[in-house]
């Protein structure tokens, strides 16, 4: 349903000229969940922002069920990593999850209706008269969540949405995400840098190279469902995979004075 | 000193201060015998004579109305002019030289200008001066405020296919809105002092008025009411604005104190 | 090839804005006069006023005004700057003191200096001291409150610091309270010299003091509409330069201070 054709992005012009995003295809079926993952600094937040209809690239094209993406599209829904910057502290959790469906023309009931589901399903009913700055992190981000689901999107993207949350809400999180991709039945384009994460959520897994970006290597993940935060971390399959995908990206070499993505790399995985 | 004999200390200084403040103005001006320093009871009981409220009518709505009409009039252009220019770099470009020569203008230079302009002495006369140049503190704050706005706030907003207009009114509008106010704040200090000078250089009614009145039938007394009158209404606004702001900004104080320092 | 004209075309365009602009409002201002859609006779031609300005910039006697004019506000801030800033920082540093005089300061704060006028006809007479002091007395209090603000402001663990040091108390204030306060200084003056000039002028215009103000009043008097025009024109260059200077001088004292700095007025 998502095709990304050819995708590139460059920045500037002359000699300040910076290639984001190089050369990447990539195609997502109807009810997938792809990870994108990448060493830090390689264009992913380009890419996504392109995916997103928010950036015009200067190369390729995407399509979303065969229509070419020029802006953001209907049927599309984003989740940044700064939930707290994405959310309007000036009104509380019900009419922030709304904000996206005002346009849209519906009937108030139903409206309400999705509102109060969405945010059921992130389990935050008892704060939905909330401010959102009067919940935790991990809380806003489900709030972020809640609105994109509210929306009722056939594609989600999230561009590292857990980075900013802590290890445990993490885990929760994650397991969130593949509970209401079922309840919902929605295709997920997932960006992060965390390995782990990456094969825990993924049905397919896109690895990218160091920017100029383009897809290295595309892994399928054959892991059971559901999964589960101890069990399926304590399969062998999941070790290869995520060995597998560390290898790939260790690999990248980041390009000469990208001290940034190196430290990135280092403090993801200090055990190396 | 123990911390809570230093507790006490500082409540009765905040009442003791002003009060001595008070007293050694009532016993200097009782002792000087000078006229044009009235004792302060004198003052006090002018004051209530003039304006509670026989002269309040006559004089001091006008006033205020003046001030209502002028701020109303320079928050609702303020507020629509800022906007756009906010939003736009290349608006701003082309207005920037016109703000910055304006601003910067003291008011008084522009009353003579008003009259032959407006053609006459009446309530539009004043209203246009205070209204003109209560504009800029509106204006500049509502600009800051909209460059100021996260953009992750907008894009998230265009990312879900918020139209415009929708936009400016449910996130640009209200993510600037503390800056607007505290434009707004500004702005109202200043349409009390427009309204002194506008009315002391020439009209025939307002508090402005009987200051200068006063002041040239050398009635020392009412001129003094009136100086003390036009402390008490720039206090009391100033007031009545910053408990509308608590009310409205609560969540902005939530906000803000929930933020990592 | 094409894309990177276009871009330095429109990069050019874009300088131009500004000139463009203030080209069409006099352009329209003309037009306005000339047509009549305004009477000539409340609103000169821009092209009158321009060359009544020229007039008034090759006289003698209008630079004198001005410097008049300057004087007093000069003289107005100093004298404001020399009171507010030790007050404000004892205030500051106090928390007795500066509970002490909070609502004193709450309720001079907002007076309207200009009210102070026929007071200052009657007492100090129509003359440079009158103006000095309307002008000090209005510069005062933003001068006042900014130090005030900048002196609480002072982190705390720096002043933690220079006491683990053994500094004593002058010295503290010396090294670490007063460099922390001077951006809120700055900012403070620069709103005193826009408050200062507009009561020089005021001062000026209202009790007859030689300067810039009294120069409008007489054009007035005798209906010499392109003078009061022209003046007037003078008189917001004035304003814009004093502004840019402030402004600038500010810029430079805020240049390492982080920038959670907080405006009070």
């Amino acid at each position: 349903m998502l095709e990304i054709t050819h995708l590139g992005k460059t920045y500037g012009s002359g000699d300040r000229e910076t290639r984001a995003v190089g050369d990447v295809n990539l195609t997502v079926t109807e009810g997938e969940l792809v990870c994108v993952v990448g060493p830090s600094g390689c264009g992913k937040t380009t890419l996504l922002k392109c995916v997103g209809g928010l950036l015009r690239p200067t190369t390729g094209e995407v399509t979303l069920h065969g229509r070419r993406v020029s802006g953001p599209p209907e049927e599309m829904a984003l989740v940044f990593q700064d939930y707290s910057r994405s959310l309007m502290p000036w009104t509380s959790v019900r009419n922030n999850v709304l904000l996206p469906l005002r346009h849209k023309k519906l009937p108030r009931a139903d409206r309400s209706r999705l509102v109060e589901e969405a945010v059921d399903a992130v389990g935050l009913t008892r704060f939905i008269d909330h401010y959102p700055w009067q919940l935790s992190g991990g809380m806003q981000q489900r709030v972020a969540i809640a609105r994109a689901l509210a929306y009722q999107p056939s594609i989600l993207l999230m561009d590292e949405p857990f980075a900013s949350v802590d290890a445990q809400t993490r885990g929760d999180l994650e397991d969130l995400v593949l509970s209401v991709r079922g309840q919902y039945g929605v295709t997920i384009l997932f960006v992060t840098h965390d390995i782990d994460e990456s094969v825990y959520l993924a049905d397919r897994i896109a690895v990218l190279t160091h920017a100029p970006t383009e897809v290295k290597e595309l892994i399928a993940v054959d892991l059971p469902s559901p999964r589960d935060q101890i069990a399926t971390k304590e399969l062998a399959e999941f070790a290869r995979l995520r060995a597998h995908v560390y290898r790939l990206i260790k690999r990248e070499r980041p390009a000469p004075g990208d001290l940034e993505a190196e430290e990135a790399l280092a403090a993801a995985h200090p055990e190396s | 000193m123990s911390a809570r004999a230093w507790r006490v200390a500082k409540v009765v200084a905040e009442i003791a201060v002003p009060a001595g403040i008070l007293i050694a103005w009532q016993l200097w001006t009782a002792s000087a015998h000078q006229a044009r320093f009235p004792r302060l009871s004198t003052i006090l009981v002018q004051f209530r004579k003039m304006w509670l409220f026989s002269q309040f009518n006559e004089h001091v709505v006008p006033s205020l109305e003046r001030i209502g009409a002028g701020f109303g009039i320079a928050v609702v252009v303020g507020i629509a002019l800022g906007v756009p220019l906010g939003l736009s770099p290349r608006a701003r470009r082309a207005a920037m030289p016109h703000i910055e020569y304006w601003r910067a203008m003291p008011p008084p230079a522009l009353l003579p200008i008003s009259i032959i302009l407006v053609h006459s002495i009446a309530n539009r006369q004043k209203i246009a001066f205070i209204a003109f140049f209560c504009i800029f503190p509106v204006l500049l704050n509502t600009i800051d405020g909209i460059r100021g706005i996260d953009p992750t706030l907008v894009e998230t907003a265009r990312s879900y296919g918020v139209p415009w207009h929708e936009r400016i009114r449910r996130i640009v509008l209200p993510a600037a809105f503390p800056q607007i106010v505290a434009g707004m704040r500004n702005s109202l200090a200043l349409a009390v002092i427009m309204m002194v000078l506008s009315e002391y250089f020439s009209s025939t009614s307002g508090v402005g008025y009987v200051l200068l009145i006063s002041k040239n039938t050398f009635q020392l007394v009412p001129m003094w009411a009136a100086i003390v009158l036009i402390g008490v209404l720039g206090y009391v606004l100033n007031l009545l604005f910053l408990l509308v702001e608590r009310r409205v900004l609560a969540w902005h104080r939530g906000w803000r104190a929930a933020l990592p320092d | 090839m094409t894309s990177t004209v276009l871009r330095r075309a429109a990069s050019v365009a874009d300088a131009l804005l500004p000139v463009l602009s203030v080209a069409a409002a006099l352009g329209l201002w003309e037009v306005i006069s000339r047509t009549g859609v305004i009477a000539a006779r409340d609103l000169p031609a821009m092209s009158t006023c321009v060359r009544a300005l020229w007039h008034l910039v090759e006289t003698g006697a209008f630079w004198h005004e001005l410097l008049l004019t300057v004087r007093g506000w000069a003289l107005g801030l100093g004298v404001a700057t020399v009171l507010a800033v030790p007050i404000g920082i004892v205030l500051g540093s106090s928390d007795l003191a500066g509970r002490a005089f909070r609502v004193p300061i709450e309720f001079l704060r907002p007076i309207p200096s200009a009210a102070l006028i026929p007071l200052l006809f009657l007492t100090l007479g129509t003359n440079l001291k009158s103006e000095v002091f309307l002008t000090a007395f209005g510069a005062f209090w933003p001068l006042l409150v900014q130090t005030m603000y900048g002196v609480r402001d002072v982190d705390p663990v720096a002043l933690d610091t220079a006491r683990s040091f053994r500094l004593g108390p002058f010295e503290r204030l010396y090294r670490v309270t007063l460099p922390s306060t001077i951006p809120y200084i700055a900012t403070g003056m620069r709103i005193s010299s826009t408050v200062s000039l507009i009561l020089a002028f005021t001062a000026e215009l209202f009790m007859g003091i030689p300067g810039l103000g009294q120069a409008v009043n007489i054009a007035q008097a005798f209906g010499l509409t392109d003078q009061l025009y022209a003046l007037a024109l003078a008189t917001g260059f004035l304003g814009v330069a004093i502004h840019l200077v402030s402004t600038a001088a500010e810029r430079r004292a805020l240049r390492w201070h982080p920038s959670q700095r907080q405006v009070a007025s």
